[in-house]
C-alpha cells in the first residue's frame, strides 16, 4: 500500500516516553580514545540529528580505533503514510491449499527449480524455502504433494540454471543470494534474467523470484524479475505466491 | 602396515592425553558405555574400509599436481593457470591419468636432457614434449629421478614443522584453552595482514584467513597475493607465506605462537595441503565428506584427494579442522545431533587411516540448537561433552552459532556467551569466536572487539568451572548424550550394511543427497592402471611422521607440554 490518499501520521522515537525521540547508535571512529575523539563522536551524532547526544560509551580498540555508544534525542519525524513498501498483494494459503488449487487448476504438477547463484555457496536460503525441513517450523516446498522441486544447490552457473529449467519444465525458478560483495546479488540475478529472457518467448518464461537479505524488495522490474522476496521470508509465502502469480491470477487474466 | 601406523599415531597421543587430563579434566562424565563406544568405532572402521580401499586404488589430477609440486613445479603460465596444471594435462594427453604422472614427467625429463620441472611443464604447454609410459632401464631411471626430487620437497615440509616446533618451544603456546580463534575475510592480503595482526594483540590465539567464494571449485590454485577477492582471499601460496611471516612478527612481540590457519577443501585439497606444509600453516581445514555434501564435488574424487592431504598434513604436523559444524547449519541441531557423531567418527577414521594422530585431529561441531527449544543449553553441553569423551586426545573445534543469529545483535552477544561458556565447561580445544553480527555483515571491527570481550569474560569468570561441573548421574545430560551415542551407533549399523558412498548418495547427512556418478570433479579422477605409481604416497606411507627422530623429537615434545 502506497501513500496517497492516506493520512499523515507522524512518528518519532520512543525511548521511555512518547514523542521523547530517544535513539541509541553505536559507531567507531578512527582516531585514538582521547576527549577530542569523544568530541568528534558527539559532533558526529549531532549532524546525525541527534541532539543533545549523549556519549555513555567509549572504548579504544587497538592502536588508532575508538568504539563508541551514544544515547539522545533525535530531531527527526517519520511521516508513516508516506513509507513506500511492497505489500502482500496475495493470499496467504495452507500447504493443503496450495495443493488443492495445484490439482484442481493446473492439472499437473508444478515445476520448481531452485539454486544459488554464481559463487555464492551458502544455499540456507533456498534450502529454507525448499528442503521438507523448511524454516521456523514451516515445512519447505518440497513438503508440497503438488510441487515438483528440483533444488540444484551452491554455485550454480546461470547457463546451468537455464539448462535445468528447460528441462524440469519449470513453473518457478527460485534463486537465492546471501553472501555478496560489491553488489554480485545484483549483477547475478540481472545476468539470470538477461539469459531467460535471450532462451526463451516471454510466454514460456518461468517465473523468476530471487530472494535474499541485501534485496530490496521494491527493484523487482529493474533486475527483470517478477519478485523480491527480503529476510524473514517463510516458504508459505513463496509456495502462496507461486500459486496467485501462476494459477488464481493467471486464470483471472485469461 | 595401516595397523601399524595407527598404532604409532595412538603412542602419540599419550602424552596429549594426559595434557588432556590436565586442561581439561572432562572424562568419564557421562559414564557411556565402553561397549557401545567400541561398537561405534568398530562401525565407523566398516563403513569406512571400503572408501579407502576406493581412495587407494584411483588418483585424481589434483593428487598428481601435488606430487609435481612436491618435486618442484612452479609459477603459472601468462594466463594465470600453474604450470603443474598444465604439465599434468600433457601427460595425461599422452598418456592418460591412471598410471601416475611421476614417471612419465622424469622420463621426459631426461630425454630432454632438462634438470629443472618447470621448464619442462614450460615446453610442455608449447606441445615440444611428448610423453610416454616408461619401461625397463628407463623406467627404473625415471623412478629414482622422481623419488629423488620429491623426497626434496618432502625434506622442506619436515624442515618447516621442525621449525614451527622451535617457534613453539621458544615463544609457547597459549596458556589457556580452548584456544580464541578469529577469522579475518578483507579480501585483500596486504589489508588482512594488519586485521590479523590486531587481532592477534586483542587475544587470538589462532588467526584463520577466510578464502574467497568460489576456490573450492577451481581445478586450480591461483598465483600470487590477492587483492581483490570475493569475501576473502584465494588460498595461495603467496598468501600463506605473507600471512605466516606476518605471524611470525605478531608472536616475538606477543610472547605466543600465533597459529595460522587456511583451507585444505574444495577440487584441490592435495596441492594446498603441500602448499601449507611448504609455508608452514598450523592447520587446515580438511573436512573427508564437506566437499561432497555442500560443494556438490564428486565424492570418489573428494575421498582420494582427502586422503592424500591428510597424508600431508600428517607429515606437515598440521592440526586438520573438520567441518560436521556444517551439518547443523542446514539440518536440525537436535533431530540430527548424531549425524555429527557419526562424521565425527568417520572423520577420525580416515584421518587416523592417512597417518594424522590424534592431537591433530581438531574434529568440528557446533552450537547450533534453536534457542526456544526448551533446555537447549543444557542439550548443547551434552552434545559437546559427548563429543569431548568420544574423542579424548583431539583438540575438538568449537563452532558458534550461525543458523539462529537473527539480526538482533544483542540477543546474538548472549547467545556467543551461552557458546563460550558451553565451550569451556566441555573442554572444548579451539572456540572459533562468534559473532553478534553473524548473517549481518562481515565483522566490523567493533564487532570482533565486543567477541573477543565476550570470550574474555567467560574465560577469566568461569575458565575453571568445568571442574565443578559434573552432570547428575542418570540426569538429563548423561541420558542425552547416551541417546546421540546409541543413534549414531544405530545410524553407522545402516551405512555399515549398505556402504557410505550409498549412504551419502540416499542424502543421510546434511540432507544432501550426493551419488558417486556424478558432481564436480569427476573427469580427473582414474583407476590405477596396474604400474600405478606415486613416490610422494610410497614416501608418506614408509616413513610416518610419527617415526621420525632427531630435529623433530625434540619440538614434539615442546608441542605437547
Amino acid at each position: 500500500m502506497s501513500g496517497a490518499g492516506v493520512e499523515k501520521k507522524i512518528v518519532r522515537p520512543y525511548g521511555d516516553t512518547t514523542g521523547d525521540g530517544m535513539v541509541q547508535v553505536s559507531f567507531t571512529l578512527p582516531v585514538p580514545h582521547d576527549k577530542r575523539a569523544e568530541g568528534a563522536a558527539i559532533q558526529l551524532a549531532g549532524k546525525m540529528g541527534i541532539d543533545p547526544a549523549m556519549l555513555v560509551h567509549a572504548k579504544q580498540m587497538g592502536d588508532g580505533y575508538t568504539f563508541f555508544v551514544v544515547y539522545g534525542r533525535v530531531n527527526h519525524l517519520v511521516d508513516v503514510s508516506a513509507v513506500q513498501v511492497v505489500e502482500r498483494d496475495f493470499p496467504l494459503l495452507s500447504a493443503k491449499e496450495v495443493n488443492a488449487l495445484v490439482k484442481q487448476r493446473l492439472r499437473r504438477k508444478l515445476s520448481v527449480v531452485g539454486a544459488c547463484i554464481g559463487t555464492d555457496a551458502h544455499t540456507v536460503g533456498i534450502d529454507a524455502i525448499l528442503n521438507v525441513k523448511g524454516i521456523a517450523g514451516e515445512k519447505g516446498l518440497e513438503y508440497y504433494r503438488e510441487l515438483k522441486v528440483t533444488n540444484l544447490g551452491a554455485q550454480v552457473s546461470v547457463p546451468e540454471l537455464v539448462e535445468a529449467a528447460r528441462v524440469e519444465k519449470a513453473d518457478a525458478v527460485l534463486v537465492s543470494q546471501v553472501v555478496t560483495q560489491r553488489d554480485a546479488h545484483l549483477h547475478n540475478t540481472r545476468e539470470m534474467s538477461a539469459a531467460f529472457r535471450e532462451a526463451m518467448p516471454a510466454g514460456r518464461r518461468p517465473l523468476l523470484i530471487v530472494g535474499g537479505p541485501r534485496f530490496d524488495e521494491t527493484m523487482a522490474e529493474e533486475l527483470g524479475v517478477d519478485r523480491i522476496f527480503g529476510r524473514g521470508t517463510t516458504p508459505g509465502e513463496v509456495a502462496s505466491y507461486l500459486a496467485h502469480a501462476l494459477i488464481t491470477s493467471r486464470r483471472a487474466a485469461a | 602396515m595401516r595397523k601399524g601406523l595407527r598404532e604409532r599415531a595412538n603412542q602419540r597421543g599419550v602424552a596429549c592425553r594426559r595434557a588432556a587430563e590436565r586442561g581439561g579434566g572432562v572424562r568419564r562424565k557421562l559414564d557411556l558405555d565402553p561397549v557401545l563406544v567400541a561398537r561405534a568405532r568398530e562401525l565407523a572402521r566398516r563403513a569406512g574400509q571400503p572408501v579407502v580401499d576406493l581412495a587407494r586404488s584411483h588418483t585424481t589430477v589434483s593428487v598428481e599436481r601435488a606430487v609435481l609440486r612436491l618435486a618442484g613445479v612452479t609459477g603459472a603460465d601468462p594466463d594465470g593457470i600453474p604450470w603443474v596444471n598444465r604439465l599434468v594435462d600433457a601427460v595425461v594427453a599422452d598418456v592418460g591419468l591412471g598410471h601416475g604422472v611421476a614417471a612419465p614427467v622424469f622420463d621426459a625429463l631426461a630425454r630432454e636432457d632438462l634438470t629443472d620441472v618447470t621448464l619442462l611443464a614450460q615446453k610442455a604447454a608449447a606441445g615440444s614434449v611428448r610423453f610416454t609410459q616408461p619401461t625397463g632401464k628407463a623406467a627404473t631411471a625415471a623412478r629414482r629421478a622422481a623419488r629423488k626430487a620429491v623426497a626434496a620437497g618432502v625434506r622442506r615440509i619436515d624442515r618447516r614443522r621442525a621449525e614451527r616446533d622451535r617457534l613453539v618451544k621458544r615463544y609457547g603456546d597459549p596458556k589457556q584453552r580452548p584456544w580464541v580463534y578469529l577469522i579475518v575475510a578483507t579480501g585483500d592480503i596486504y589489508e588482512d595482514i594488519p586485521q590479523a595482526q590486531a587481532a592477534a594483540r586483542a587475544g587470538a590465539d589462532v588467526i584463520a584467513v577466510i578464502r574467497s567464494t568460489g576456490q573450492s571449485l577451481l581445478d586450480y590454485v591461483p598465483e600470487g597475493a590477492t587483492r581483490e577477492g570475493f569475501a576473502g582471499t584465494y588460498a595461495t601460496q603467496e598468501n600463506f607465506r605473507l600471512m605466516r611471516a606476518a605471524l611470525d612478527v605478531s608472536s616475538k612481540e606477543l610472547g605466543r605462537y600465533v597459529r595460522l590457519t587456511n583451507y585444505a577443501s574444495g577440487l584441490c585439497m592435495p596441492e594446498m595441503a603441500t602448499l601449507a606444509g611448504l609455508e608452514r600453516l598450523d592447520m587446515m581445514l580438511n573436512d573427508s565428506m564437506y566437499g561432497i555434501l555442500f560443494r556438490d564435488i564428486n565424492p570418489i574424487r573428494t575421498f582420494v584427494d582427502q586422503r592424500f592431504s591428510r597424508q600431508v598434513h600428517a607429515r606437515a604436523g598440521i592440526i586438520i579442522n573438520t567441518g560436521e559444524d556444517n551439518y547443523l547449519t542446514t539440518a536440525d541441531a537436535v533431530e540430527e545431533a548424531h549425524t555429527v557423531t557419526v562424521s565425527q567418527l568417520l572423520n577420525e577414521f580416515f584421518a587416523h587411516e592417512a597417518g594424522l594422530a590424534d592431537w591433530q585431529l581438531g574434529l568440528g561441531h557446533a552450537f547450533e540448537i534453536n534457542p526456544d527449544v526448551p533446555e537447549s543449553f543444557r542439550l548443547e553441553l551434552a552434545h559437546a561433552l559427548l563429543a569431548r569423551e568420544l574423542f579424548p586426545d583431539a583438540p575438538l573445534k568449537w563452532m558458534p552459532p550461525t543458523k539462529h543469529m537473527t539480526g538482533d545483535v544483542f540477543r546474538g552477544n548472549l547467545l556467543d556467551g551461552f557458546f563460550n561458556l558451553a565451550g569451556t565447561l566441555t573442554g572444548q580445544g579451539i572456540l572459533l569466536v562468534g559473532m553478534m553480527t553473524e548473517a549481518v555483515v562481515t565483522p566490523w571491527l567493533s564487532d570482533r572487539d565486543i567477541a573477543v570481550q565476550n570470550v574474555r569474560y567467560v574465560l577469566g569468570a568461569a575458565g575453571g568451572l568445568h571442574e565443578d561441573f559434573v552432570p547428575a548421574p542418570g540426569g538429563f545430560i548423561q541420558q542425552r548424550a547416551q541417546q546421540v551415542l546409541r543413534e549414531a551407533v544405530e545410524l553407522l549399523a545402516r551405512i555399515g550394511d549398505q556402504s557410505l558412498l550409498t549412504a551419502i548418495a540416499e542424502g543421510t547427512f546434511g540432507i544432501m543427497k550426493r551419488p558417486p556418478d556424478r558432481g564436480k570433479g569427476l573427469d580427473g579422477v582414474a583407476r590405477h592402471e596396474a604400474d600405478y605409481w606415486n613416490p610422494a604416497t610410497e614416501i608418506l606411507e614408509a616413513e610416518p611422521a610419527a617415526e621420525r627422530g632427531g630435529v623433530l623429537a625434540a619440538g614434539e615434545t615442546a608441542v605437547r607440554s
